[in-house]
């Protein structure tokens, strides 16, 4: 009994004997991950989560402008668009080399967006690729020299050039997928700031600074993920000092960070939007005075205020401000107005039947949805609506959200997150988007101005043209109200203080090519 | 002996095949599928048909049973879609990872719960028992989540003593006490439980065995009351003990589920919550398969120790 003792008091001491810990060494930039990553292959994976590991190591054609959605060259150094819309020519950066040292070049490009989509391709069994749909407009892709690139698409696409920035376009090195097969998503190799060093599975991904990177190399030597599951854990490691930066703070935590000067938090809006889809086509909402009232009648501002403490903006329309070029600026959200819901609602002869809510516990960029869905039935009911919840899992939520709300519900929280404004009107408020129809149109709100205002912006390869058409489309879309614009979200992240030059961008995506960490 | 070994193992293949059956069915039934959970929003029928063919998901379930227990019954486990690698090396380490956790917590309640039993029976209702039995019940009632976000906020985020969470430290360390380190408050939360029910259970039995007549024939004998309480009040207190330090073992198992996710120690009960949430069939299947199979082992080491421990047994 004794000797056991001795033992436990010795492994204690050794425990405790060196009270120095968690600080990280300079110029190593710690971040700490929601999840351990699904595969650090970039046309494989699907999760914001991922992104921000692949954004770091791999280029794209094209990128995302600092601190915007609009595109700008990356490894394409310029490029030409056919009148019809329908042919791209990329001129691509000539002595690019990938991690692995092969040569970056035209047949890179070809392979890689070949190997996505063309099933018969010798590497397509490497998949699957769950987010290859972002090509599905591309027909052919010509490498018609080692620096020439030609895509031909089979229908004019204008969000052709915004998917290319997004992280599903990034390119692979070819015989790094040819030396590893499947694995490759474990041995990656891309073109990108920092290049691949280890990945030890549920603990660590660390990659280091890639010294001939073609952008300039970067400041910080090495960046290492770390997955922390666990929200609170997440907080403890920032507390005490574990990590360096900190993605997806909840708000309860966010003053505690403000309040304290070792640490800066970052805020930055989104291309989120958080809705309520109406079911247009039976019960109450199929009536348009009905969803105004619903408009009018949740109380957004305390919602945004109280619940979600300050990280989300009132959302006016179905397309988010952080696309600016494409916003309305002139639309003001609707008010709130429980006087005129009610007026609303009698002059619609609403009668009180009961109206069925689905709300769902978690997921992406769902905020903070038991505690909104419950804000928002207590608004409705006090203008005199019966709304009954139904709260699912976020899985077994979308199993019975995408097919559709007709006979199962009236109404149902969603949230999109996207990198066009093409991409959450074109899937979700078209009639042609119908859920039998593999839209996700699942309240089938239905308006032939809207769909071909939306067809029309799609076809069109000029900006200034595709923005008045959008712009248009939201004044449709507001009047009409298939759903309730509620939230616009802003991420946020909290770093050290001595984290220097870091800024998230409206991509969502975790850029950290310049920053920073001297100390 | 090693008969009736060969015997609990050859019964316990039954037990195990019936589990994976029952998982298998309960992840079929539970709504949500694997390419719903990888699209999301994204989860058109169209795209979620595409997917699920490339996972081998669109044959009929009792083939893809049978598929996957062929294989398995080949060493080979399928690959995690989720994780993109071999669920074999997934799962090993993952259990490796808990077999270190739950071990150290198994060994760290079974001593300070005996210790503490022994203590608490042989000075009954003095106000050294009082107060083990005090903190042996809060012990018991605290939620044990609760307990290690306490633990890390006094130790790791206040006092800095250990590290809020993980098995090793990031850059350096990897030694033994690196491990140490970052083992000390997750066993210790693990254990806290556990420790409280072996204590009271052994106050029990030496209880009960010090009031029996052979302990009053060694005390009349004139034997030293440390060898009375040590060697034979003790001993035969094991006896009772050591079976619920078994099943005890099995709650250790289930326990790591939310230790380790508070703190974010690599283990298999993470790994299977992790799993189940993206219905990450294969991995579910090959945890589950590990973990029915360390459960019964452990039983089975209990059952062993007990009828070594207990004459009458054999």
């Amino acid at each position: 009994m004794k000797r056991l003792l001795a033992a436990a008091v010795t492994v204690a001491s050794l425990a405790f004997a060196s009270p120095s810990l968690a600080q990280t060494p300079p110029n190593v930039l710690v971040v700490g991950q929601i999840a351990e990553p699904k595969s650090l292959d970039p046309s494989a994976v699907t999760a914001q989560n991922d992104f921000r590991i692949l954004l770091n190591m791999y280029d794209g054609l094209v990128r995302y402008k600092d601190g915007t959605l609009e595109v700008e060259p990356a490894l394409a150094e310029s490029w030409t668009i056919s009148d019809d819309g329908l042919t791209y020519t990329f001129k691509l950066r000539e002595g690019v080399s990938f991690h692995d040292g092969s040569p970056f070049n035209a047949e890179a490009v070809k392979f890689t967006f070949e190997r996505m989509l063309n099933e018969d391709h010798p590497y397509h069994d490497t998949g699957p690729f769950p987010l290859a749909f972002y090509f599905s407009s591309i027909d052919t892709v010509t490498a018609i020299d080692d620096t020439t690139v030609e895509f031909k698409l089979k229908e004019p696409y204008a969000p052709f050039l915004s998917n290319l920035a997004y992280a599903t376009g990034l390119i692979v090195s070819p015989k790094g997928v040819m030396d590893n097969g499947a694995d490759f998503g474990r041995n990656p190799s891309g073109t990108g700031a920092f290049k691949f060093a280890e990945w030890e599975a549920n603990s660590k991904v660390v990659v280091t600074r890639n010294e001939d990177y073609w952008d300039g190399a970067a400041p910080l030597q090495a960046v290492i993920y770390r997955p922390i599951t666990d929200t609170n854990t997440r907080i403890a490691e920032m507390l005490s000092g574990g990590i360096d930066v900190m993605p997806e703070v909840p708000p309860d935590s966010l003053q505690q960070f403000r309040s304290d000067a070792n640490y800066t938090v970052y805020e930055q809006v989104g291309p989120h939007v958080w809705f309520l889809i109406l079911n247009a086509k039976e019960g109450p909402f199929a009536n348009k005075a009905v969803r105004q009232a619903a408009n009018y009648a949740i109380n957004k501002t305390a919602l945004v205020d109280n619940i979600l403490q300050g990280t989300a903006a009132v959302a006016n329309g179905p397309t988010p401000p952080a696309f600016n070029w494409a916003y309305n600026e002139s639309l003001e959200p609707y008010p709130y107005d429980p006087e005129k819901a009610k007026a609303l609602l009698e002059e619609a002869g609403y009668d009180g039947e009961p109206v069925t809510f689905y709300v769902t516990e978690g997921g992406s960029g769902m905020l903070d949805p038991i505690a909104m869905g419950t804000a928002i039935q207590a608004d409705l009911e006090a203008v005199g609506m019966d709304v009954n919840i139904e709260t699912y899992e976020w899985n077994t939520f979308l199993g019975k959200v995408n097919p559709g709300l007709e006979g199962k519900a009236d109404m149902a929280e969603m949230a999109w997150m996207t990198n066009d404004p093409d991409t959450l009107p074109f899937l979700a408020l078209r009639s042609e988007a119908f859920p039998d129809k593999g839209g996700f149109n699942s309240g089938y709100y239905s308006n032939p101005e809207v769909d071909e205002l939306l067809n029309k912006a799609r076809q069109a390869t000029d900006q200034g043209e595709r923005a008045e058409l959008y712009k248009k489309m939201q004044e449709i879309v507001q009047e009409d109200a298939p759903w309730v614009f509620v939230a616009n979200w802003k991420q946020n992240a909290v770093t050290k203080a001595s984290v220097e030059n870091f800024k998230l961008q409206p991509s969502f995506f975790l850029m950290l090519q310049d920053v920073a960490k001297p100390q | 002996m090693s008969a009736y070994i060969a015997k609990r193992l050859l019964a316990a293949i039954p037990v195990i095949f019936g589990l994976t059956i029952i998982v298998f069915l309960i992840m079929a039934m539970i709504p949500g599928d694997p390419a719903t959970a990888i699209l999301g929003s994204y989860a058109t029928p169209e795209n979620v048909e595409k997917l699920n063919r490339d996972l081998g998901l669109d044959k009929p379930l009792v083939q893809q049973y049978f598929i996957w227990l062929g294989n398995m019954l080949q060493g080979d486990f399928g690959r995690s879609y989720t994780l993109n690698r071999p669920v074999i090396d997934e799962v090993l380490e993952r259990f490796s990872a808990t077999l270190i956790l739950a071990g150290t917590s198994l060994v760290l309640c079974s001593v300070l719960g005996l210790i503490a039993g022994v203590i608490s029976a042989v000075r009954q209702y003095s106000w050294v028992d009082k107060a083990i039995t005090f903190v042996v019940l809060i012990g018991i009632s605290v939620p044990s989540f609760w307990l290690g976000l306490l633990l890390i906020l006094v130790f790791a985020v206040n006092l800095k003593w250990f590290p809020a969470s993980g098995m090793y430290a990031i850059y350096g360390g990897g030694d033994l006490p690196d491990l140490l380190k970052h083992l000390f408050l997750p066993a210790l939360t693990l254990a806290v439980v556990a420790t409280g029910v072996i204590a009271r259970l052994t106050r029990t039995a030496m209880l009960e065995v010090l009031r029996q007549d052979f302990i009053r024939t060694a005390r009349a004998k004139g034997v030293t009351e440390s060898t009375v309480i040590y060697k034979h009040a003790f001993k035969a207190a094991l006896v009772t003990v050591i079976p619920v330090i078994g099943i005890q073992a099995g709650f250790v198992l289930g326990g790591a589920v939310y230790i380790e996710t508070v703190f974010q120690w690599p283990g298999i009960g993470s790994m299977l919550v992790k799993a189940i949430s993206t219905r990450d069939l294969l991995l579910v299947q090959g945890g589950v398969l590990v973990v029915a199979s360390a459960y019964v082992l452990f039983n089975l080491a209990a059952d062993v120790v007990q009828t070594i421990l207990d004459p009458r047994l054999r």
